[in-house]
């Protein structure tokens, strides 16, 4: 029987398949973060270049080249809202994260596409990060935890959450 | 020139005027008149000034505005280029590597060896937003080929499917879901040089199997695995007869007469901590009918605590195996476990201490083995390990082979 169901799978496209409902780790959409983020009514995105020295600190946090030549973000008083992408291990982790005068807010993982280490998703991971600030060093101010088993997806949320707070900064700095 | 500004000067410079002239002679009207004449004609001549001066500044705005423009369209354009070239977003590449020297000290002989124990590149590819493809090539020992003493292999390649938000079926040649190592083991993420030996000798880390399996993710922190998969070919004579980790045959044109199952519940609803058991089950570990090694089953669960500087790993797993051949051998039962505490310092140290007990099939395996290291991250996807090991075997007979060995090691991911 287990053989039989063995060979079904193997012959049977993925999509077929696959029933109604959300995308693959797709825990929560952009638009609904935001919303969340300024629920009376989102502002309009701005657009933040990255370049200079603010893309030599954006590339010393990743530990690697900086892709894109801008980020788009929201702001709004104090409070900035940023998404952004971050491979842990095979392929990109999407992470939402709000900065409210220089702290974390929240971190939010809103679609998780890698192979391992989902359990990123879970409040008693992300909200290790909640008031989180960084020091003169762009270190947080903080001990994260990590999660045997999603090493790699740790990482990339932590580096993700530093840069955040380092564009935050620099949004802060330069307006 | 600011109009508004010019006005009261003018005024004051025909009262001036004026009353320097009173006080000479009184102006005629003509004269009077033609200083007004040339006033007007100097203000009609600020005027023109002044609306070339607005245009121009207009003309300006709109060349800012389309310059803005042209720099976004700049950005999207290049951005997009480089999609478009690396397939970024849709095709990634990774990989880890780790490099070994281990001086070991025993009364059956020392021996110095360096080795580029791994050398792994993955690639992955996101074909659709519910379809993804997840691969590792590996090259063991530096060097492979007739003689030489590694091997290129196809550790995993399979295709992932998104059955829902939270289910995922999956197919191709792909890591168990057995134990700690088996499908998280960049050298980044555990302490020792050497991976444990329980997850080398009873779980034959790394092992792959070529198959189909299901994954469940419950929002409560529970997950669950079922895989279909091709089985062990163990040998039943010479010196790896009903060895394990002899057994498997990497999907390298592998016998697939006897199926091999494997499930895992995982729970990781708690900060800190991991908790996990597998169950496996062999139709026929050695793929021949008759031979004396019948079935086997498996059993792994493991344990991990980490909160704050203080962790724990701690794993037990044990073979059954059915036949008449392997139970007159004394290798129908087949165990080990270890306990691993550890100390993180900081992101860039940490120290820990293993103490393992394995009973394997040959006698070389059966040992106890206690050791302590220490880790070192100058940054996150690189480690500089030192460890210190000390082996005991169960048998009397084999105390010559029991050894002591300074193990360094350098490690990568990225």
């Amino acid at each position: 029987m287990l053989r039989l169901l063995f060979l079904l799978l193997l012959v049977t496209p993925g999509p077929a398949l696959a029933g109604p409902g959300g995308e693959a780790g797709r825990y929560m959409d952009t638009d609904d973060y935001i919303h969340g983020a300024f629920p009376d009514g989102s502002p309009a995105p701005r657009m933040l270049w990255i370049s200079g020295d603010l893309r030599d600190a954006v590339e010393r946090v990743l530990g690697h080249r900086f892709a894109a030549l801008r980020v788009r973000y929201w702001h709004y008083g104090a409070k900035s809202v940023w998404i952004l992408d971050e491979i842990g291990k095979e392929l990109p982790i999407t992470i939402g994260v709000t900065v409210v005068e220089g702290a974390i807010d929240n971190v939010r993982i809103l679609e998780f596409r890698e192979s391992r280490g989902w359990e990123v998703r879970y409040p008693f991971f992300t909200d290790q990060f909640v008031d989180a600030r960084l020091e003169a060093d762009g270190r947080l101010d903080r001990r994260i935890d990590g999660i045997t088993g999603a090493t790699l997806s740790v990482g990339a949320v932590t580096r993700i959450a530093r840069v955040a707070l380092l564009l935050d900064d620099n949004i802060k700095t330069t307006s | 020139m600011n109009i508004r500004k010019t006005m009261p000067l003018i005024a004051a410079l025909l009262l001036a005027s004026a009353a320097s002239q009173a006080q000479q002679a009184p102006a005629t009207i003509e004269e009077l008149w033609e200083i007004v004449q040339r006033q007007q004609a100097e203000i009609d001549e600020l005027r023109l000034e002044l609306g070339e001066a607005r245009a121009a500044m207009a003309s300006t705005n709109d060349r800012v505005e389309e310059t803005e423009a042209r720099v976004e369209a700049t950005g999207d354009y290049v951005e997009s280029l480089a999609t478009a070239d690396t397939g970024a977003q849709k095709t990634t590449i990774g990989g880890y590597g780790e490099l070994h020297y281990n001086s070991t000290r025993s009364d059956a002989g020392d021996s110095d060896e360096i080795d580029f124990h791994r050398f792994v590149l993955f690639f992955g590819h996101e074909f659709s937003d519910r379809i993804r493809f997840f691969s590792e090539f590996e090259l063991e020992h530096s060097l492979a080929g007739d003689g030489a003493p590694g091997e290129v292999e196809l550790e995993q390649a399979y295709a992932e499917y998104a059955l829902t938000e939270n289910t995922f079926a999956k197919t191709g040649l792909f890591l168990l879901p057995l134990g700690i190592l088996n499908e998280t083991h960049e050298p980044t993420t555990f302490y020792g040089v050497e991976r444990n030996e329980v997850e080398s000798i009873i779980l034959p880390s790394t092992w792959w199997e070529a198959g189909a399996g299901l994954n469940g993710r419950l929002g409560s922190g529970l997950s669950w695995d079922a895989a279909v998969h091709s089985g062990l070919a163990m040998p039943t004579d010479g010196s790896s007869a009903f060895r394990v980790r002899s057994g498997r045959q990497k999907v390298a044109e592998a016998i697939a007469s006897d199926w091999a199952y494997t499930m895992r519940l995982k729970y990781t609803g708690i900060r800190g901590v991991e908790l996990a058991a597998s169950y496996q089950y062999q139709s026929d570990p050695s793929q021949v009918a008759g031979d004396g090694l019948d079935a086997g089953q498996l059993f792994t669960a493991h344990a991990i605590f980490q909160r704050g500087i203080f962790g724990l790993r701690a794993l037990y797993a044990d073979w059954n195996f059915d036949g008449f051949a392997v139970e007159a051998a004394g290798a129908d039962n087949q165990d080990g476990w270890f306990v691993e505490p550890s100390l993180r310092f900081s992101d860039k140290w940490g120290i820990y201490a293993r103490y393992q007990d394995l009973d394997a099939a040959r006698d070389q395996d059966k040992f106890t083995q206690s050791e302590f290291g220490l880790n070192y991250w100058p940054v996150a996807g690189v480690v500089l390990k030192v460890d210190y090991r000390m082996r005991e075997h169960s048998l009397p007979e084999l105390a010559p082979r029991d050894f002591d060995s300074l193990s360094l090691g350098f490690g990568y991911n990225f």
